[in-house]
């Protein structure tokens, strides 16, 4: 079994080239923050940011100047508001334009779909009465072949690299998410290269001893990255909570591009990876995230000779 | 006992819900609402998040709708292929709730853009699944602030569909849900249940005049045949908000 192993740095230089479509995913649980930092460490420019929900860390980089185009389908601080950073070069091309691909939820998954596996397009039962499909010429009416009616299509989405942070992995990539499993395992099946990061890496024994819990197969990863607390302030299930009070303070944060370029300043090029970042906010901070235990029922898969 | 327009709002959403069995919660008030129906008119009603949760029993309210708490203890998690393509593509879903910046007078709803799309003066957050599930809900309820800036004779853009250019505009295009049903505001409620499938009053909340609801509804308002009082909160209602899901104030 192939060792995957790369430190985030080396596999984001390895992965992440200019110009690149990049999909972090993760629907409010397992954002790799810790990767979309070290992208901005790194100095990418003209990336294509893919996302179904951009959240911060796309806040982030567009503000950092790493990203001229994005693919979504909803562009919000989950319960708090907007997203002022993405708002901002929007509306006022601050500090670059932005130009906006944009589906619905359900496209957004379609598009992974299709692209997984290898379909031209993928139907849905959207779009119809919205005017979505009239700014976005990529969703189109076509006709039922077989009833003639009319319904929606979109097109596959191949990213040139996800990113997927998950609970645990081998050393190979056999990837086990638990918890919101969003739409990780289809980005990561359409993607050209996936890299995999986890808060813990384990036997390939325990991968083995609970396969329905394999999301992602090592045949599909290039990377394994070893990243704990990597998805902060998002969160992973069982390990830590999601640290509201940041996305609280993003809030007022963001209003203003200067107050944005200073905070990218101090927890991101002044933190030179993930555990100064972490230093930084303070094990007690940390703690307080955790949750108490809530352990499944053990499930027994049988032996059989 | 004294109660804010918010808290009205919330109350009615979730008194909705009574007998309804599989709800679609949105973020915001919906989350709030259909978290209060659960704790009291509704107990087996059963909450779907787009986050793929089915059946989620949380215990907190959850600032976003992929909170944690939404997992732990839920009947079933599942990847939004599923949720999206089994559960709610395939009619599983009774009652969605959903909100707007802006609706007209058939429930159709704008979350994309105030102004121009391609120069927008606000940018909103977009469709999320507002779109499909608009499409596919059985039923949605609308809960929005009524406001002459929300309530709106023509949208800037339409995100998601309500009965479209009203009469049987909708059905005609074979949208498989029937559509907007209610609209829950802080002032008042409305339904569709006219040949028009126009946006009617069919209540007022305590206190509340219907000019004043007029004078907040950017079109000619219909009334219905009889407009009646919404009954205050309960002192129970009020304290399964304040005390257990929203201690500290947000929605207020």
């Amino acid at each position: 079994m192939s060792d995957k192993r790369l430190s985030l740095r080396d596999a984001i230089a390895r992965y992440v080239q200019d110009g690149m479509a990049v999909a972090i995913e993760g629907f409010t649980a397992c954002i790799c923050f810790a990767a979309g930092h070290e992208i901005i460490r790194q100095r990418r420019r003209n990336l294509t940011l893919i996302r179904m929900t951009p959240d911060l860390i796309y806040d982030q980089m567009v503000a950092a100047g790493v990203a001229c185009k994005l693919i979504f389908s909803y562009l919000g601080n989950p319960g708090v508001g907007s997203l002022n950073a993405i708002r901002r070069a929007v509306e006022q091309g601050i500090p670059q334009p932005l130009e906006l691909e944009e589906y619905s939820h359900y496209g957004m998954v379609g598009r992974y779909i299709a692209g997984a596996s290898r379909l031209p397009f993928f139907p849905l039962r959207s779009y119809t009465g919205s005017d979505m499909p009239r700014v976005n010429p990529r969703i189109r009416m076509v006709d039922d072949p077989y009833s003639g009616a009319p319904v929606a299509v979109v097109p596959p989405l191949n990213p040139d690299v996800a990113i997927i942070h998950a609970q645990r992995a081998d050393v190979a990539g056999n990837t086990q998410l638990w918890g919101l499993i969003g739409s990780q395992k289809e980005v990561a099946f359409a993607a050209r290269r996936r890299i995999v990061v986890v808060e813990e890496i384990v036997d390939e024994a325990v991968i083995r001893s609970d396969p329905n819990r394999t999301i992602i197969p090592g045949l599909i990863v290039d990377a394994v990255v070893h990243e704990p607390f990597g998805a902060h302030p998002s969160y992973v299930q069982g390990y830590y909570d999601r640290d509201n009070q940041l996305y609280l303070e993003w809030d007022r944060i963001s209003r203003n591009h200067q107050q944005v370029v200073a905070w990218l300043e101090e927890w991101v090029y002044g933190a030179p990876d993930r555990a100064a970042y972490l230093e930084k906010l303070g094990a007690e901070r940390l703690a307080r995230l955790r949750p108490a235990p809530a352990p499944a029922a053990p499930v027994d898969y049988g032996a059989y000779q | 006992m004294n109660y804010t327009a918010s808290e009205m709002m919330i109350v009615a959403a979730a008194r909705a819900l009574a007998g309804v069995r599989t709800v679609f919660v949105g973020v915001g008030l919906p989350n709030i609402a259909c978290n209060l129906a659960r704790r009291t008119i509704a107990p087996d009603l059963e909450l779907i998040y787009a986050a793929g949760v089915y059946g989620a029993r949380p215990a907190r309210l959850p600032l976003s709708i992929g909170d944690p708490t939404l997992v732990t203890g839920a009947t079933s998690i599942m990847s939004q292929a599923d949720l999206f393509g089994l559960y709610l593509q395939g009619g599983l879903v009774d009652v969605a709730l959903l909100g707007g910046a802006q609706i007209d007078r058939f429930g159709n709803l704008n979350t994309t853009v105030i102004g121009d799309y391609a120069r927008p003066k606000v940018r909103l957050p977009g469709s999320g699944g507002a779109c499909e599930i608009a499409a596919n809900a059985r039923r949605t309820f609308i809960i929005m602030r009524l406001t002459r800036r929300a309530f709106v004779e023509r949208l800037d853009f339409v995100t998601s569909p309500g009965h479209l250019a009203g009469g049987d505009s909708r059905a005609r295009l074979g949208l498989p849900g029937a559509g907007p049903a209610l609209v829950v505001t802080d002032l008042a409620l409305f339904d569709f249940a006219n040949p028009e499938r126009a946006m009617q009053l069919i209540a007022i909340h305590p206190g509340v005049t219907i000019d004043q609801v007029r004078a907040e509804v950017g079109w000619n308002l219909r009334l219905a045949d009889h407009i009646t009082t919404t009954p205050s909160p309960t002192p129970e209602e009020l304290r399964v908000v304040r005390e257990e899901l929203d201690p500290e104030g947000i929605y207020r």
